[in-house]
């Protein structure tokens, strides 16, 4: 073993004032003799339709609604795109259903099997597949396209000097747009950023935007809300209006718990950002189809199947498994009951998204197979019968204004919590990390009753 | 059988994602914004029966790295021991990636400059002379346009060429002022007992002894397995540190 000692500490302490900047300075000055050498410049650079577009999409006047048309018009791409082959979907699964449970009945297999694997099992992989699938098969290449074009750098651009004002870091935005996907890979894309102050904001709040998993909630409750379930031209965009309310309402609430947290327990100067606006290139067509296809869509929906089958296992036991005089679920929903009507929910919806907590994906399914556990069981094909249901449990407008609100600002998935674990290496911001979105979903949800209440809408 | 591994790197938005796409099949996500590749994306290619790992590293302008992101491409480069490292410089930005390359030819040997997006630049009226860059910078220069696939096969070749045969380069190294020589020239005869470590320029890590925080001063000790002793030293006067070399 050789031992090397090693001692510069009169050489560090004769340079350290001034070491750091020569070394940079010396290596940008042999970089610019060495490019200086082998440049050439033939022609005289014009300014470009870059340029011009670039001016068109930063500027004061015309940024902020163009950021907005634009996000309108791809909410309203994926509603009006997934209506028909969703509903095909859950028609051609549900008959399969049908046919399934037919075989299983004629090998005379027991009710309690073919209640488990098709009423339980299969009917949640069905829905899943059949709300899930269309949306994202849409949103998911929409979005890669506009992230190839290099347009999200502009929107980070855009939105900079608001995450200035919440003391955060610009490069938030961009965080931000990764959640779309997915908050875990949000959470994990933090570490572009700096300062890790700034980062510890960027993690806490990356949950207020709402991912692939609560998309076709949102979507699904908004549309039989908004429109009663019928599709009209003007209707779909009735539609994409309300979830991009919804997500601005998120970005409200990132940056009002950004500037809390930087007002209280993060506190300090917002950091400079240096953001290279990447020159605008044509997509390749075809690639990012294939990869957004496969990457995100296939990928997100295998996680989200691998959660619901057993899920829906879980569920059907529940329902099935009486003790007293009623099943399972609707003893925990009656615990609930009274606590969640307090917030304008009701204890079906709270226990949904309690169960729903290792996959957003799952919270319709679980609350639909909840509802009509203690109903008659029938197949729901659209969603005008999907209104039917919650009707006929008691949800006005006020409740599914909550259940918008709450989704879109309740606890991280698991998945989430444990990168957010990953990434902080504490506890304690995991636990923040799940407190903060919760008190903000029921703080708000309570707000929003309460006054409905008070004005007697 | 053995696999040369290659480690791509380059400013963000210089095509590395593209490129390595390119080379390696559809397997790999590219948007142009930071974020986008936070950990090493891998993939493999073969070429005259011969097995490369790409690794592609997040984007980065210089190996003094201020995000997490940028250290991860900085350890992978300064430890990670690749057998060929693949510069990617943007043709439209030549002096800015430059930066980096230059910083890279001073940590390794085995380096492969590709200078990419030369369509863009030929659109701008720029010309790069690439015969005189690769005698400037003394390593193999390929010119390319990685989204119409030019340029590919002259990559594999040069990556073969220095991965697998070990064509031997020379590359440039960074000139700094006369003070700053003079104090390299001062420490070097003390590195000499890290000699038999050939992955490691004395030069560079001369240098990053004296300009490097203590932080990055115990890291460089712990991939090099030099174990720094005391460790509280460092912290408490940050200068004098010993290390025993296995």
């Amino acid at each position: 073993m050789i031992r090397l000692y090693v001692d510069l500490a009169d050489e560090r302490s004769a340079c350290a004032s001034w070491i750091s900047d020569r070394v940079v300075g010396d290596i940008f000055s042999n970089a610019q003799t060495t490019a200086r050498q082998v440049l050439q410049q033939s022609s005289a650079p014009e300014d470009s339709w870059q340029n011009k577009l670039d001016r068109l999409v930063t500027s004061r006047r015309f940024g902020y609604p163009f950021m907005f048309l634009l996000l309108i018009g791809i909410f309203w791409l994926t509603i009006s795109g997934s209506n028909v082959p969703s509903t095909l979907l859950a028609q051609g699964l549900f008959a399969l259903e049908d046919w399934l449970r037919g075989c299983f009945l004629a090998l005379g297999s027991p009710a309690w099997l073919h209640g488990l694997l098709i009423s339980g099992v299969y009917h949640t992989l069905a829905w899943v597949v059949s709300v899930m699938l269309p949306p994202m098969a849409i949103f998911f290449p929409l979005f890669t396209y506009l992230e190839d074009l290099g347009y999200l750098p502009r929107v980070a651009f855009n939105l900079d000097h608001l995450f200035q004002k919440a003391n955060a870091c610009g490069k938030q935005c961009l965080t931000m747009c990764m959640g779309f996907g997915c908050n875990a890979a949000g959470v994990v894309s933090t570490r572009i950023i700096h300062s890790p102050r700034e980062r510890l904001i960027a993690i806490l709040t990356n949950n207020f935007v709402p991912c692939n998993g609560r998309f076709p909630t949102l979507i699904a409750i908004a549309t039989i809300f908004t429109t009663g379930g019928a599709y009209l031209a003007y209707q779909q965009a009735a539609v994409a209006a309300a979830i991009a309310g919804v997500i601005f309402i998120g970005l409200g609430f990132t940056f009002l718990i950004s500037w809390g947290l930087a007002k209280t327990v993060l506190q300090g100067e917002s950091s400079s950002l240096v953001l290279e606006l990447p020159p605008y290139r044509r997509p390749q067509f075809w690639p990012v189809l294939y990869r957004s296809l496969i990457d995100r869509t296939l990928f997100v929906l295998r996680r989200a199947v691998f959660i619901a089958a057993p899920a829906g296992a879980i569920i059907w036991l529940l329902s099935n498994c009486y003790w007293g005089d009623a099943n399972l679920i609707t003893h925990a929903a009656a615990f609930l009951d009274p606590f969640a009507r307090f917030f304008g929910l009701d204890g079906f919806i709270l226990m949904a998204f309690i169960l729903g907590l290792p996959a957003n994906e799952i919270v319709i399914p679980i609350l639909l197979m909840s509802y009509l556990s203690s109903a008659s069981l029938q197949d729901i094909q659209s969603l005008a019968q999907l209104r039917g249901v919650l009707l006929a449990n008691g949800w006005t407008w006020l409740t599914a204004v909550n259940v918008l609100l709450f989704s879109l600002l309740h606890w991280p998935c698991s998945t989430t919590l444990l990168s957010i674990y990953k990434e902080t290496g504490s506890l304690k911001w995991t636990l923040l990390a799940f407190a903060l979105p919760s008190a903000t979903a029921f703080s708000m949800c309570l707000l929003v009753t309460q006054v409905a209440r008070l004005l007697g809408l | 059988m053995n696999q040369t591994v290659v480690a791509l790197a380059g400013n963000p938005n210089v095509g590395k994602s593209t490129l390595f796409n390119a080379l390696t099949g559809l397997r790999q996500h590219t948007g142009n914004w930071p974020g986008k590749t936070v950990d090493r994306a891998q993939g493999s290619f073969s070429y005259r029966e011969k097995s490369f790992l790409l690794v592609d590293l997040p984007g980065t302008y210089s190996l003094m790295a201020h995000s997490a992101e940028e250290e991860i491409a900085r350890d992978f480069i300064c430890f990670g021991r690749p057998d060929v490292i693949l510069a990617v410089l943007d043709g439209t930005a030549l002096e800015r990636s430059l930066n980096l390359a230059l910083q890279i030819m001073e940590v390794a040997s085995s380096v492969v400059v590709c200078v990419n997006l030369m369509d863009e630049a030929a659109k701008k009226g720029v010309s790069i002379d690439i015969s005189a860059l690769a005698a400037e910078l003394g390593v193999p220069v390929i010119p390319a346009a990685a989204r119409s696939k030019h340029g590919l096969e002259e990559i594999k070749k040069a990556l073969y060429a220095t991965g697998v045969l070990g064509h031997t380069a020379k590359p440039k190294q960074i000139r700094y002022a006369a003070e700053i020589e003079e104090l390299i020239r001062r420490i070097l005869p003390r590195l000499a007992d890290l000699k038999s470590e050939p992955y490691f320029n004395q030069r560079w890590l001369a240098l990053r002894l004296l300009d490097s925080p203590p932080a990055f001063i115990a890291k460089i000790g712990h991939y090099i397995h030099l174990q720094n002793t005391p460790t509280s030293s460092l912290r408490k006067a940050d200068n004098a540190h010993e290390y025993s070399w296995e």
